[in-house]
């Protein structure tokens, strides 16, 4: 793999840009593998990534549906925050927050990570005494964060509504060091950097079952023929329940809906991530100078990656209270994606009843920010075949032990 | 936009009248069950892609519960029932069969 630098671009400049190769291979899978991944988003990128990098296995697949990146990793509002209220959760999005930190340096492929902070509105008195208590929290974690007064938040978000009829503003949580990312990016580097260690990229090759013998799994048949592994990562997100029913056992999940809508771009007008659960809804500005806008899930079953309208509208509704300045941009495009909710809003990554299938899943409303981290997890569940530091309170048998990481309540509803 | 028929006072109800309630035909355990079952009931859903059975509540018409089958794929309703039953009316998995041969949900088909 050639190194991206200046000297390479300005070595293509000089060359009509004739010498850049490919960013990564698209092989014919193989007979077999020491470990395959489904899915080939961020997290299942990820996981590959530092299965060859911290573990040294190569030996392996990634096999997708679609095209990269071409879920989640592709749809969400590519915030990355690590202020949550529970230990086991600050410690993975902390992680993840850290290695996004150099991300760039590491994979050689820039994924424009932009640390402009994060700030969560306090918009009643329960919130106020909610995000006290989770700064407290982020205190003893070693997250640094911050409870800031309506004054500091004027300041550093100008076009904001700080007195708002319904729902004033009375303070915030704010996190310096968290922001955003070009979500492409994420999962073109992850993919360009496994290829690069001799892992196979397979799009558009969906698995239709997973084969087991005495318990244990033995391979997975595509759409592109049988594929053997030792081992079997299932990293898919919305789809979760899909590939665990193939395996032959139920999550304690539920895939929904979550939307999420660009304005035309605009001057530069808000350089922080704003986000303001009790109205349920979240903005900040793309480097292009769209308004990135984002709200709540839908509350029924769906696999459509289309959400309802009305969700929009609420979400809408509450950001033109919060900031009345966006109240006559144009909205230029509008998705859904699928997320996988569990019960506690706290991921699962986890061994699963069937030897040598892990699971990664659960992540929500939440996944971006914690890839990196759910990668390194999940890389270390799968080379050690137990679950690390990080991941060890994830267990999908939490739930049946009540040891609930519980964000739901935590951390209000936007993740 | 999603639009159920409410089977207790027959409104075309679209979803913003509407509060949705999560997977139905569960079976419900207590004291005395097993940690399987007591967690079955509680946590693991079936979480389909195809045929779901589900609750909504008529929140903002009469109030009360029902029971809706509908497709999670295509977003396709196959009708609306009421809650006091333990599982879909004859008529609803008819009208499922003519659309979705050899669906299945847990132990009715």
């Amino acid at each position: 793999m050639k190194r991206y630098s200046v000297f390479a671009v300005a070595r293509e400049a000089l060359r009509y840009h004739s010498g850049w190769e490919r960013a990564w291979a698209s092989p014919e899978p193989k007979k077999k593998y020491d470990v395959i991944i489904i899915g080939a988003g961020g997290h299942g990128l990820a996981t590959a990534y530092y299965l060859g990098k911290n573990f040294g296995i190569t030996n392996v697949a990634i096999i997708e549906k679609g095209w990269l990146g071409g879920g989640n990793t592709g749809r969400n509002t590519t915030i990355i925050r690590s202020n949550y209220l529970q230990d086991p959760s600050a410690a993975i999005y902390e992680k993840a927050r850290s290695l996004y930190e150099t991300m760039s340096q590491d994979l050689n492929y820039n994924v424009m990570y932009s640390p402009r902070g994060v700030m969560m509105l306090a918009q009643t008195q329960h919130e106020i005494r909610g995000y006290q208590r989770t700064a407290h929290a982020n205190a003893l974690q070693g997250v640094k964060t911050e409870f800031i007064g309506p004054e500091r938040v004027k300041e550093l978000v100008p076009i904001i509504n700080i007195s708002g009829p319904r729902y004033p503003v009375l303070g915030a949580l704010w996190q310096d060091r968290a922001g955003t990312a070009r979500h492409d990016a994420v999962a073109w580097g992850y993919a360009r950097a496994c290829s690069d260690m001799g892992m196979d990229v397979i799009q558009k090759c969906e698995v239709t079952a997973i084969r087991r013998e005495g318990g244990k799994v033995v391979g997975v048949t595509t759409t592109r023929g049988d594929i053997d592994c030792n081992k079997l990562g299932v990293v898919v997100a919305g789809h979760t329940g899909v590939v665990a029913d193939m395996a032959g056992f139920r999550l304690p999940i539920e895939s929904v809906a979550l939307q999420a809508l660009v304005s035309e771009p605009i001057k530069p007008c808000m350089d922080v991530v704003v986000m303001a659960n009790t109205v349920h809804g979240y903005m900040s500005q793309s480097d292009k100078g769209e308004m990135v806008i984002g709200g709540g899930a839908d509350g029924y079953n769906n696999y459509t990656q289309r959400g309802s309208f009305h969700h929009i509208e609420e979400t809408v509704r509450a950001l033109v209270e919060t900031f009345p300045m966006i109240s006559r941009l144009k909205m230029l495009r509008q998705w859904g994606g699928i997320v996988d909710m569990t019960g506690d809003r706290s991921p699962i990554i986890s061994k699963t009843p069937v030897e040598n299938v892990f699971i990664n899943c659960g992540w929500g409303t939440g996944g971006f920010k914690a890839i990196p981290g759910s990668g390194w997890a999940m890389a270390e569940l799968i080379a050690k075949g137990e679950p690390g530091p990080l991941a060890e309170e994830f267990s999908m048998w939490r739930f049946r032990e009540g040891k609930f990481i519980d964000e739901s309540v935590a951390a209000g509803v936007a993740h | 936009m999603l639009t159920l028929k409410c089977p207790y006072c027959g409104v075309h109800a679209d979803e913003t009248e509407l509060h949705p309630g999560s997977e139905a035909h569960l079976k419900r355990y207590g004291p005395g069950s097993s940690d399987d079952e007591f967690e079955g009931y509680l946590f693991m859903r079936e979480n389909p892609k195809g045929v779901h059975f589900e609750r909504w509540r008529h929140v903002y018409g009469c109030g009360k519960w029902f029971l809706a089958a509908r497709d999670t794929n295509t977003l396709e309703v196959f009708g609306t029932y009421s809650a006091q039953t333990t599982e879909p009316p004859q008529e609803i998995k008819e009208a499922i069969t003519a659309k979705r041969p050899g669906w299945s949900w847990r132990e009715f088909q």
